[in-house]
């Protein structure tokens, strides 16, 4: 085992204690409660119950989404598919979504609603069906992209060696492609599974008792700070036995590279006569991620739209975005720090640390808020309510986002590729820019859209602690929708999907142009 | 790959630039009223006073537990709640300062803090019983609320228990009715196969979908829906007066003892009692004013009818919002 130098060391060690600040300070509100409460509070029946309830919708969202996810993934890299940039935009889309909107959106066209719309009354969604689906297609995109850009680094070569060898093509793709495939479908399945932890949105429109929902309600009506952080608390243990079951998957399975990477590029797979049934499948997935919200946010637009509402918007605009920018820079930054680190010098230390990051994910935004308003103040009490802390809870909220795809690029890349370039006399930072940055390009740009993306409809961290007069388009878009004024709501709903669409695409098309 | 690192690096300072917001001395205000409400009449007292006012826009209950977080730290002024019970744990916490007698009298006693005199009505919603007119007649709709638990209504009626606002109401059928019989009444309720919504807006809709003939919301969520369809299959009314089922609730605002601009602060408050800022409240928020100096709006009752309306209850003992959520755990609907 090689040590990591000091200067990947130091800001890894640095940025995983930040990590295990707020969970310093949920440990403080959970124990000033007495023994016995906590024992009532924490071990009992409706517990289990949101227990199961929460385990029942992560499994059913992470296995629909596969589902969705790998086909298009693989139509959208390897075969012979038309309109691919629109089938990946449709891949893409949904995270410029905010989950309540998604939610809302699939209300509106059931019951009362869906008549006026469609003209077609059909039975309300609600309850664990509703919450399905809505998480299904505002998550299945972590699994499409880390897939999609898992599939750019296959290595064709190996897949032609080994059909020449005697495998078939079923045997191909399942001894040589998937196991190439695994670091990414952890990752996305990981992040789905995580995102249905958190969410809070989807289940409390559809009506679906889970965790957070319980969590949420145990804040917002209660003010009960005590028995919220032991929530938490549970949440985070459960996210922890996740964290370790996919470290031991992981660890059990290292592919790594050794001879010469080639990149090849993809020779397109015909599709033949599948393509019957691949476009009215694909169509419906575009159907039900893009057509749906973008027409029913366009319906509720037209329905009085008012352009005094859009005043300021260029301003709002540019504040959502950048702040979205830099928050999507340095989390992809730092994720490749923690990532390098942990596979070119695994050890116990490494490891660690990288799973660290997921802790910031995997508290509910408002305790992760209120741990940074409570830490900042009896702390750094200058960064308190000021841009900067705005962007440090971000990034360490979200770095889990980017972790995954820059993860699976870098596990990809022949590691001797770089030695060599030392052993040819350049610096390491060098060697590092020239080798395993230009191979890394994909994952990057994964990790920046999935942070960008999240951080543009990112609500309770954003209300908490932002600077006073500091606006987004989530915060303008929930300020109307919670009162109802769905009218009033739709531009900033349609502006945040343009927006955030029209970023992401550019990036991602320069990206596939390039692959 | 230099140039990239410039451009990568232009853009980082373009955004950091645009943020670099400066020190404010202002007014700050933490409303948990949304900025879509707040926003005009904050604009016009900003103007007619030449104060200049940041308002922290969020949740009632999320800015209520960042204050009670910030503690003696708070940069805020003023809290601007949606709902009594926030008030009522800021006002416990002892974070609150004393409002002058001359504010307190414009209000009706009914609508402040009364026992720590801390806080203040700005305005007034009221609990009200909605029907789906496509089912329904005005005549058919009970005359009180206790009559929900009927056989007939199993499976029609609409209830939002992680609602603020329905805590409250339950809060004041304890004060008013006592713990056991609002304990039988829920659970009665529950047996009568209550329908669970997380707020009163997917009521109002589920009304008009049919998926519930009665509801019990706040009153101004279908004056919204019908300003954008007059059409809307929905129309609510009163129990008989005095029914708990009528039970108002305030939005209120008070000043916090961190205030760096206390009489700055003051000045806001009177400002929001104004009979200007009323009027907006009740033609264009489609509350009830809390004071009587403002032309009624047709569609809703004048101040001393919806006092008589109301049940008896003093505001200030809708505080025990803890006990109701225990309450409401103990019957299974939290």
């Amino acid at each position: 085992m090689r040590l990591p130098p000091w200067y990947l060391t130091f800001p890894v060690f640095v940025i995983g204690l930040i990590m295990l600040l707020p969970l310093g300070y949920l440990l403080l509100k959970a124990c000033s409660a007495s023994p016995a409460e906590i024992l009532t509070s924490v071990i009992n029946q409706r517990n289990l119950k949101l227990f199961f309830n929460t385990l029942l919708l992560g499994v059913a969202v992470v296995i629909f989404s596969t589902l969705i996810a790998s086909p298009m993934a693989w139509l959208t890299t390897n075969s012979d598919l038309k309109f691919k940039p629109l089938f990946t935009l449709a891949g893409v889309l949904p995270l410029a979504v905010p989950g309540y909107v998604t939610a809302y959106t699939l209300l509106s066209l059931t019951g009362f609603q869906g008549q006026q719309v469609l003209g077609v009354n059909l039975p309300n969604l609600s309850g664990f069906l509703g919450a399905w689906i809505a998480l299904t297609f505002s998550t299945f995109p972590y699994l499409f992209l880390n897939l999609r850009s898992a599939m750019f680094g296959v290595n064709p070569a190996l897949s032609d060696s080994a059909r020449s060898l005697g495998y078939s093509e079923w045997e191909t793709a399942w001894h040589v492609v998937f196991p190439q495939l695994r670091p990414a479908f952890l990752a996305g399945g990981l992040l789905v599974f995580l995102h249905v932890l958190g969410d809070f949105g989807v289940v409390s429109l559809m009506r679906y008792e889970t965790f957070s929902y319980a969590l949420f309600s145990q804040y917002m009506a209660a003010f009960d700070r005590t028995y919220a952080a032991w929530l938490a608390l549970i949440l985070i243990a459960f996210t922890c036995v996740l964290l370790v079951l996919e470290m031991r998957i992981l660890s059990k399975n290292q592919y790594r590279q050794v001879g010469k990477m080639q990149v090849q590029p993809i020779v397109p797979t015909p599709l033949g006569n599948w393509k019957w049934i691949t476009y009215p499948i694909l169509t419906s997935v575009v159907f039900g991620s893009v057509v749906v919200p973008t027409l029913t946010v366009l319906f509720w637009s037209s329905r009085g739209f008012n352009v005094s509402v859009l005043t300021k918007l260029a301003e709002v605009i540019l504040q959502s975005a950048s702040v979205s920018i830099i928050t999507a820079i340095l989390a992809t930054l730092i994720a490749l720090l923690i990532t390098y680190t942990s596979i070119h010098y695994p050890s116990t230390f490494s490891d660690i640390f990288e799973r660290l990051s997921y802790i910031g994910y995997a508290m509910p935004p408002l305790a992760f808020a209120l741990a940074w308003v409570f830490l900042s103040l009896h702390g750094f009490s200058l960064i308190y309510q000021t841009f900067w802390l705005l962007i440090v809870a971000y990034v360490l909220h979200f770095l889990a986002e980017a972790i995954g795809p820059v993860r699976s690029a870098l596990l990809q890349i022949p590691n001797h590729l770089e030695e060599a370039a030392r052993s040819l006399g350049s610096s390491p930072l060098a060697a590092f820019l020239r080798t395993t940055v230009p191979l890394l390009r994909n994952g990057l740009i994964v990790s920046f859209a999935f942070v960008f993306l999240a951080t543009m409809k990112e609500l309770p961290i954003t209300s908490l602690l932002s600077p006073i007069g500091f606006d987004t388009l989530a915060l303008r878009l929930w300020s109307h929708a919670e009162e109802a004024m769905f009218v009033e709501a739709a531009p900033y709903a349609l502006v945040l999907i343009v927006v955030s669409l029209l970023f992401v695409s550019t990036i991602l098309f320069k990206e596939s142009e390039v692959a | 790959m230099k140039r990239k690192f410039k451009v990568i690096l232009t853009i980082i300072s373009a955004c950091v630039l645009i943020n670099v917001v400066k020190a404010a001395d202002e007014l700050v205000i933490y409303s948990g009223r949304s900025k879509s409400l707040v926003e005009p009449i904050i604009k016009k007292f900003e103007q007619e006073n030449t104060i200049k006012v940041n308002v922290k826009y969020g949740n009632t209950a999320q800015l209520a537990l960042t204050l009670m977080e910030e503690g003696n730290k708070s940069p805020a002024d003023l809290f601007w709640a949606q709902d009594g019970g926030a008030l009522g744990v800021i006002s416990k916490n002892k974070q609150f300062t004393l409002l002058p007698p001359e504010t307190l009298s414009l209000v009706p006693k009914k609508f402040q803090g009364a026992s720590n005199q801390d806080w203040i009505a700005t305005s007034i919603r009221a609990r009200v019983i909605a029907y789906a007119t496509e089912h329904l007649q005005a005549k058919d709709v009970p005359s009180s609320v206790f009559d929900l638990t009927a056989p007939k209504w199993e499976g029609r009626v609409g209830w939002a228990p992680r609602n603020a606002s329905f805590q409250s109401f339950v809060t004041g059928m304890r004060v008013l009715v006592g713990e056991e019989k609002t304990e039988s009444w829920l659970r009665a309720m529950k047996d009568n196969k209550t329908k669970n919504y997380p707020k009163n807006t997917p009521i109002i809709q589920a009304l008009a979908a049919g998926e519930i003939h009665l509801g019990l919301p706040n009153h101004y969520y279908l004056l919204r829906f019908k300003k954008s369809n007059a059409k809307f299959p929905v129309e609510q009314k009163f129990f008989q007066s005095g029914d708990p089922g009528n039970l108002v609730n305030v939005a209120g605002i008070g000043v916090l003892k961190t205030s760096q601009h206390p009489k700055m602060a003051q000045k806001l408050v009177n400002y929001l009692l104004s009979a200007k800022a009323q009027q907006y409240f009740s033609s264009q928020v489609f509350e009830y004013a809390v004071t009587d100096e403002t032309i009624p709006n047709p569609q809703l009752l004048p101040l001393d009818e919806l006092v008589k309306q109301s049940p008896s209850i003093d505001l200030g003992q809708l505080d025990d919002t803890e006990g109701t959520l225990k309450l409401l755990q103990r019957v299974g609907l939290l």
